[in-house]
């Protein structure tokens, strides 16, 4: 049965069904007993399955980090919650050096079935240190794998398909998606790591994104269709490991490529994307492949800054009418 | 186990020096005792996470000899398959969860292992080895409070060796004894003789029983010396094999050497006699041998095998 849900209660609903099937589920993070941090992604979970399994913390994310590392070496499957990216900096060590390297540096005699899901919380003028979408951090680092979310069928899919894998996964989720709604089955399921999703078929060109800004390709889709321009959609949905076949098949296909990312311009997902197409199909692009990401700026606190570093889909139609050499200002075609 | 221990590390001098070894080595010799009096306190069952210098913790944990040597030269038989070398050693059957070179790098990670433990109900308990230097890093901080706030079964195992690499604890601490560390936390701490192994013993057995009736989390700071420097045989500074330690100090912890204390012990009590404790030498130091031979035979991994083991499928 597939409900209408929103991404909020499909994370809820997801935590809920593989805390109640599979009792090595534990879940630790700043916040996880009060909407405060989570919203409502973790409404019930304490009632239902006690403290000792849902785990709020003090504010020691270096420690609690490396516990749900070392919990999940003892076969715990640990979710370890940071309510903004920016926190989680505090622990990269447990991240980084132990858990990303666990399992190739002891030859594959232990595994880390852990669950990183930070929670990327900005714009209401947070200023650059309750803002940042540091993603391809991870994306850099042998054995971490990075999920993005776009939809809320997909913050459930992947967050099932996370817990259940027996690596480190990332599960980085955009708090302006937390409001959007769309259809969810009721029953427990997976959204296979690793593979991208073609949401829209188009001809001119391909965008790629991921999470919020595959969220906002979509709808700059329906205005750029107004405007005559049909556009392929790719949502990663992973970024690491990255499914570069769904991108160079689109890319092939259209000959022009709009990489959107979130994180910042320089040494992001969108120069790993471009790149790579760089790599195996220039000699099939119509032109230059062209980036939309955050500029290299920290994230400001006042609107008026804000509204100008921040991206959305008026920026994704302006990007792609100029790829394309139309006008983007103003009138749609045959408009007087 | 003090003996294989020492027979080990003794027996990877000659190769530091003539190449033979080429990982970084971080000998554990004179600290024997710590490792062998804590692990002889626990089960199978128990968790335990090291540090760079853990060859003892892995041996006296239930690892073996032959897997130590190969994984000391890197060869595809050791304990981590060549992938780890000296400092990454585990094994998961036997409790020895794994030992990580990032100082305090561990302690978060035993804390999580002892959680798990409380979270399943069992009655393991998980043990942090870290030295001195550990007490520099936050993260022991965070998880002695955390720790003390949840009672988890857990034993920060801190094996004071007067030195964090090239430094002299009194260039890195105020003049406070570590022990005294864990007291504002409500966590009940000890300072041991980490050279008396029956000491050691009998501090660790009381902190298990405590952790496994649910009064842990509980400290121990031995006091200990490393015989050889932080790195290889000596403190060598660029080539010069030269020791940073004065003399006379050595000659001080030399003459309490915990293996000799110990023998001392057992020939004194009649436990054992001089032939005995010499049975014992050759036995251990013919598996030495022989687990030199293997490693020094087996192969390294092959270059195929560089992507393997990445990720668990």
């Amino acid at each position: 049965m597939t409900r209408t849900l929103s991404f909020e209660a499909a994370i809820n609903e997801a935590l809920h069904q593989e805390m109640h099937a599979d009792p090595s589920v534990l879940l630790i993070g700043q916040g996880v007993k009060s909407p405060w941090y989570v919203g409502n992604t973790c409404l019930g979970l304490l009632e239902r399955f006690g403290e000792r399994r849902v785990v709020d913390t003090p504010v020691s994310e270096n420690a609690m980090t490396g516990a749900a590392v070392g919990a999940a070496l003892t076969g715990m499957r640990t979710i370890i919650e940071h309510p903004r990216v920016d926190f989680l900096i505090y622990g990269l060590d447990p991240l980084v050096n132990q858990a990303a390297n666990w399992h190739y540096m002891n030859g594959g005699r232990a595994s880390v079935p852990l669950v990183l899901w930070a929670i990327i919380n900005r714009g209401g003028e947070q200023a650059a240190q309750h803002s940042q979408a540091l993603h391809a951090w991870f994306c850099h680092v042998p054995g971490l794998k990075v999920v993005m979310p776009s939809t809320p069928f997909d913050a459930k899919g992947l967050l099932i398909a996370a817990i259940r894998d027996n690596n480190p996964v990332m599960y980085f989720e955009d708090r302006w998606l937390h409001r959007s709604v769309g259809p969810v089955p009721a029953e427990p399921y997976a959204v296979p790591i690793g593979k991208a999703i073609v949401r829209r078929t188009g001809t001119n060109l391909t965008i790629v994104a991921n999470s919020f800004l595959a969220a906002e390709s979509m709808k700059a889709a329906e205005e750029l269709e107004r405007r005559g321009i049909d556009a392929e959609i790719i949502d990663l949905r992973t970024l690491k490991p990255l499914d570069l076949d769904t991108v160079l098949t689109s890319v092939r296909k259209t000959g022009r490529l709009l990489v959107v990312d979130g994180g910042w311009r320089s040494f992001g997902v969108s120069a790993e994307v471009s790149a790579s197409v760089a790599e195996h199909a220039l000699s099939e692009l119509k032109g230059p492949v062209r980036r939309l990401a955050l500029p290299d700026v920290p994230a400001p606190a006042t609107r008026s800054l804000e509204q100008a570093y921040y991206k959305d889909r008026s920026h994704i139609v302006a990007a792609v009418c100029d790829m394309l050499g139309r006008s983007h200002i103003g009138k749609e075609p045959g408009e007087a | 186990m003090m003996v294989t221990i020492r027979m080990c590390e003794e027996s990877f001098v000659p190769g530091i020096l003539d190449g033979t070894i080429t990982c970084p080595v971080h000998l554990y010799t004179g600290q024997e005792a710590v490792a062998a009096g804590v692990c002889a306190a626990l089960d199978t069952r128990d968790y335990v996470f090291g540090s760079h210098r853990s060859h003892g913790h892995f041996l006296a944990k239930g690892g073996t000899v032959k897997e130590l040597m190969a994984e000391v030269y890197c060869r595809e038989t050791g304990c981590s398959r060549g992938r780890g070398g000296s400092m990454h050693l585990i094994d998961p059957e036997r409790g020895m969860l794994g030992a990580a070179p990032i100082v305090a790098g561990t302690i978060s990670l035993a804390l999580g292992a002892a959680m798990a433990a409380q979270v399943r109900g069992e009655d393991r308990v998980a043990v942090t080895f870290f030295g001195d230097g550990a007490t520099g890093e936050g993260v022991l901080y965070e998880a002695l409070n955390f720790a003390a706030l949840r009672r988890l079964p857990l034993i920060f195992a801190c094996e004071n060796n007067l030195y964090s690499t090239h430094m002299p604890i009194r260039e890195i601490r105020v003049d406070c004894p570590i022990v005294l560390i864990a007291s504002p936390f409500g966590i009940k701490a000890h300072r041991v003789d980490g050279n008396d192994v029956l000491a050691v013993h009998e501090a660790a057995s009381s902190a298990v029983a405590a952790c496994r009736s649910g009064n842990g989390p509980v400290f121990i700071e031995f006091l200990t010396y490393r015989m050889r420097g932080h790195v290889g045989p000596n403190d060598n500074i660029q080539g010069t094999h030269t020791d940073i330690r004065p003399p006379e100090e050595l000659e001080h912890w030399r003459a309490r050497d915990p293996i000799a204390g110990f023998e001392r012990h057992l020939l004194a009590a009649g436990a054992v006699d001089a032939d005995g404790l010499q049975r014992i030498k050759i036995e251990v130091a013919d598996q030495v041998r022989a687990a030199h031979v293997h490693a020094s035979e087996s192969s390294r991994p092959a270059q195929e095998d560089l992507y393997k083991y990445v990720f668990h499928d």
